[in-house]
């Protein structure tokens, strides 16, 4: 039983690296804009995500980089005052104009947030949980994949002797990572990540920064922050926005060395 | 700092401290009279026995149908309001997250149940009770004492969720659960604490309550066996004996009065204890 559902889980695995070789752009922005009330918050955001990238959106506070992340992840549904229009295409699917069930939609994307949301629970339960809203009830299954996912965030060294200890009692790195192992249990595909180390002390933003760069080989990842080095350090892509709008994107040594908008040029001499 | 927000920074902490112990010394008073002056009727009989013929006239026996009665009703009530109130309060924070509008009214509406006087509850359950044909009996009272105590537990519980972080929330929906798994395991979770406080507030209520039960729950010197016989509770058992002109029933009634407190204070303790290990988890 257990290695039928150990092939089962290989397989989705390979199903899931075959499906993202695929194609070069795994999600697609068109004329999306986003209003609260009488403000625009994001304007006609056209954009395509390159698969197993880092892309990082860039910007002010408050220029629209996280309502937008949320929208992605349909998250803005839990606004009210958010009206949303356009089109998010992943996979080909049009997650804003579908009528398919919203948390089999989320499952395609982890969330990191500003800071570590992990669940009330113990470490080992935290991950348990997003194996089980896999479906996955086989006890040692779930151990099996637990362990897997602790080690890909670099945590099961941490954690191994104290898996029942409260996710609260980890350091706020930890946590942050917790919640990221967490993520990856849900079988993502792509990781939006919300400023994740802006609560993190410098080593360990530097290990979740380092953790980004090993995961891109699986994963697509959607990285908010308006640190310009560290947009720097880690991006492939570089989406910088301003004000709602999105201003110039592109590869970030050409885009910082060259850039052709005021803002830009203002934002990295401010940055720099 | 100089002299004046010195003397002003003492004279508040008085004020403070002051309002702050004498609502203890308040439950501490309380405790002592009723100890003192039911001192001389607390036996082993009292809580052992039911009233033999003429224990109101200071006869054998004690007040173990009331207790019994009590804690049946109130248990029964906070079962019910559990049933229907967990559910209510996860849904007002879940369900309704996006509807500002419906939450308040819905807010309000409880309010205004919370402060409607127990004795209108027990006519209300009154003419329930004579419309569906039914006795004074133990169902009516858990019933009625139910629909006292229910907006007590939505609106506790209700006052806790509503503060739990809505990235947490957000978290959970992120990972790909439904609201149901949201509420059911993340929220309730995380608001167990609250919920404990809730019961117990409910539970306090519906223990202590005499308004409600006494047109409902009837009194009987019996210990009910079935659901539609009377029953005697805690509550009645002192408002009967008080209005006694003999003084050893009228001592019996502090009797009575020092065993429902100590219910209370052994649920209370229980319930914190409770809470305390289970939300050891908590996210701050």
């Amino acid at each position: 039983m257990n290695s039928l559902n150990n092939d089962t889980m290989l397989q989705e695995d390979r199903d899931i690296e075959t499906s993202i070789f695929e194609k070069n752009s795994i999600l697609r922005i068109s004329d999306l804009n986003v209003y609260a009330g009488k403000h625009h918050i994001l304007k006609n955001i056209n954009l395509e995500i390159p698969k197993n990238k880092i892309t990082v959106l860039l910007g002010p506070s408050g220029c629209g980089k996280t309502t937008l992340l949320k929208c992605i992840n349909k998250l803005t549904d839990l606004y009210k005052e958010l009206a949303v229009t356009g089109h998010i295409f992943i996979e080909d699917e049009d997650i804003l104009n579908t009528s398919k069930n919203i948390p089999s939609i989320r499952q395609k994307m982890g969330l990191l947030s500003q800071r570590p949301y992990p669940l009330p629970v113990s470490i080992y339960k935290n991950v348990a949980y997003g194996i089980k809203l896999k479906g996955i009830r086989d006890k040692k299954l779930i151990e099996y994949n637990a362990e897997k996912h602790l080690k890909e965030v670099g945590l099961w060294e941490e954690v191994k002797n104290r898996l029942n200890s409260p996710a609260t009692s980890l350091s706020i790195g930890q946590q942050q990572r917790l919640c990221l192992a967490r993520g990856l249990a849900v079988k993502p595909r792509i990781i939006l990540a919300d400023e994740p180390t802006s609560a993190l002390d410098p080593i360990s933003s530097k290990i979740i920064e380092d953790l980004f760069k090993q995961l891109k080989r699986h994963y697509t990842i959607i990285f908010v922050t308006h640190v310009l080095r560290q947009a720097t350090r880690i991006a492939d892509n570089v989406v910088f926005m301003d004000n709602g709008e999105i201003i110039e994107q592109g590869n970030p040594n050409e885009l910082f060395k060259n850039p052709k908008s005021v803002k830009l040029k203002e934002y990295l001499v401010d940055g720099n | 700092m100089n002299r004046r927000k010195i003397i002003e920074e003492n004279i508040f902490r008085f004020l403070s401290g002051f309002a702050t112990y004498s609502l203890i010394a308040v439950l501490a008073f309380i405790i002592v009279i009723i100890f003192v002056k039911g001192f001389n009727a607390l036996s082993l009989d009292m809580i052992t026995k039911t009233p033999s013929g003429g224990y109101y006239y200071g006869g054998e026996g004690g007040v173990l149908n009331a207790i019994v009665g009590s804690l049946y009703i109130a248990m029964g009530a906070t079962l019910i309001s559990i049933f229907i109130g967990m559910p209510a309060a996860l849904y007002l924070n879940v369900h309704l997250i996006r509807k500002k509008r419906i939450q308040n009214t819905i807010r309000y509406f409880l309010d205004t149940l919370w402060g409607i006087p127990s004795i209108v509850y027990g006519a209300f359950g009154f003419i329930l009770m004579l419309y569906l044909g039914m006795n004074a009996s133990l169902i009516a009272g858990i019933i009625t004492v139910a629909l006292l105590i229910t907006p007590i537990m939505v609106r506790t519980f209700d006052e806790v969720l509503s503060t739990i972080p809505k990235g947490l929330h957000e978290a959970s929906l992120a990972l790909g659960s439904t609201n149901a798994e949201t509420a059911f395991k993340i929220m309730f979770k995380q608001g167990f604490s609250g919920f404990i406080t809730a019961v117990l507030l409910a539970f306090g209520r519906g223990i202590g309550d005499a308004a409600s039960v006494l047109f409902t729950a009837g009194y009987t010197d019996l210990i009910p066996i079935n659901l539609d016989e009377p029953a005697a509770t805690l509550p009645l058992a002192i408002f009967f004996q008080l209005g006694s002109p003999i003084p050893e029933v009228r001592e019996r009634a502090f009797a009575a009065a020092a065993i429902l407190t100590i219910i209370i204070l052994i649920i209370s303790l229980a319930a914190r204890f409770i809470s305390k290990r289970y939300s050891r988890t908590n996210i701050k």
